[in-house]
């Protein structure tokens, strides 16, 4: 059968954007080949690893999963629409650094992403909570700790409690 | 790229219903979380898909006219679990599909793809059981409505005819008024694990609370597909609330279970958890109605 291809208009990181893509492109596909937004890694391409995690509406979803043409009228944030726009990192993302949640970092952008979700609820959750949150990645280097940190800490600076942040 | 021979995109039920027609072989996709990993795997590659993703109709969970609770098809679990009616009326459903997976899975997955896979371990599925749900199916001759016991045919076999799909699971008011439920998953890990077995448990107490007025338990995993253990449910009805009425109500679900072996547990250990989930499951649901156990 011929190729089937149709136009896809979404908002990435902010812009407003158009695409024709193949229909049988995942969401990966799109923002890695069309976007060159290659934070959306390629893990275990199903749904399994969280590696190419992404928020879409304020919700997180592994884009590996998510057909490409689903996305029209979405709006979508990875990774790099997080930076500020001088080029700082965001808090979360400097937590990661500072907390050494980072080791290969294949898993990083996924897990980011989840957490931004966690932080933008605004509420202050459980422990047992924040990691119910992040169960849905997998990490092969950290053993999990120091990213749990980063997102405990990084919540509790974001709701103004500094010594409590500092005692995690 | 997905090894997919042509993807229809349906902006309506009607629309969904014509396409299903037009192409026979296509397969429904909905959320996509098990179609696209078959796919991906090569047990559905080359296959052709009615995409119902984009019928934002069948999202969202209202109460009807006469008391149901209607859940749209296309709902997803984490809304489920979110949503004020179900936290209200059936909080036990909104906790089952919470198991399922991990967070990013409960966002799209949806209660009827989960329902229309067949298979035996969906978390949804021994809930809606336990709760006498109502599957509203729609085609090109109209609606029915199939009481899910009925729905279920054999392992990954769904009563979905040509042209047809699921618009919405339905829980009348007889079933959840006055009844209180809970759901144990058992599996090796707290996320991203499949159940070993489900049970799920409803009850509603005499008016004094010191005895069963009716009791409902269904398992996921306990046999080909999810299943009722209905000589357990009629020998508790109308018994005191006492650790002997429970034991012996958790000693009689094996009475109609048909659990297999399998690399992810024995037979036997599915017997032995379906009789522990019982009791821990009824005695749960007991406390959530306000009632106490008695030695």
């Amino acid at each position: 059968m011929s190729k089937q291809y149709k136009l896809v208009t979404c908002t990435i990181n902010g812009k407003l954007m158009e695409k024709m893509v193949d229909v049988r492109a995942s969401l990966t596909d799109m923002l890695r080949d069309d976007f060159r937004l290659t934070s959306v890694k390629k893990g275990c391409e199903v749904g399994e690893c969280g590696a190419c995690n992404v928020i879409i509406d304020g919700e997180c979803f592994n884009s590996c999963i998510y057909l490409a043409v689903w996305a029209e009228g979405k709006n979508i944030l990875t990774l790099e629409g997080l930076a500020n726009p001088d080029g700082t990192l965001s808090d979360i993302q400097q937590a990661f650094i500072d907390e050494a949640a980072v080791q290969c970092g294949f898993c990083t952008p996924g897990f980011i992403m989840s957490a931004v979700e966690i932080l933008e609820t605004g509420r202050e959750l459980s422990d047992e909570e924040i990691r119910k949150r992040l169960s849905g990645h997998l990490c092969r280097c950290t053993g999990y700790e120091n990213i749990f940190r980063a997102v405990k800490k990084t919540m509790l600076r974001r709701l103004g409690k500094e010594k409590e942040a500092e005692a995690v | 790229m997905y090894d997919i021979k042509a993807l229809y995109e349906a902006a309506s039920v009607e629309d969904a219903i014509r396409l299903l027609t037009e192409h026979p072989a296509a397969k429904i996709i909905a959320g996509g979380s098990d179609v696209l990993v078959k796919v991906r795997e090569g047990r559905l590659a080359g296959a052709e898909l009615v995409s119902i993703q984009g019928i934002d109709a069948l999202r969202g969970v209202c109460l009807e006219e006469d008391g149901a609770i209607r859940i749209g098809s296309l709902t997803s679990f984490s809304h489920i679990t979110r949503d004020p009616v179900i936290q209200d009326k059936i909080n036990v459903l909104g906790q089952a599909v919470d198991t399922i997976g991990g967070p990013q899975i409960r966002n799209i997955g949806t209660i009827g793809g989960n329902t229309c896979n067949g298979v035996t371990s969906a978390d949804s599925a021994s809930t809606l059981f336990a709760w006498d749900a109502i599957v509203e199916l729609t085609g090109p001759e109209g609606k029915r409505q199939v009481p899910i016991q009925d729905f279920y045919l054999k392992a990954g076999v769904v009563d979905l005819r040509p042209g047809e799909l699921q618009t919405a699971i339905r829980i009348p008011r007889k079933s959840y008024e006055g009844y209180k439920g809970h759901y144990i998953k058992y599996a090796m890990r707290e996320a991203m694990d499949i159940a070993t077995l489900g049970c799920s448990v409803n009850v509603k107490l005499s008016l004094d609370k010191r005895a069963i007025d009716d009791v409902r338990i269904a398992y996921g995993v306990a046999g080909p597909i999810p299943a009722r253990a209905p000589l357990a449910e009629q020998a508790a009805i109308g018994k005191p609330l006492s650790t002997q009425v429970l034991d012996q109500f958790a000693q009689d679900v094996l009475k109609s279970l048909n659990p297999r072996d399998s690399w992810r547990a024995s037979k036997a250990f599915r017997q032995h958890i379906a009789v522990v989930l019982a009791k821990r499951a009824l005695a749960e649901a007991v406390r959530l109605s306000g009632g106490e156990i008695y030695e």
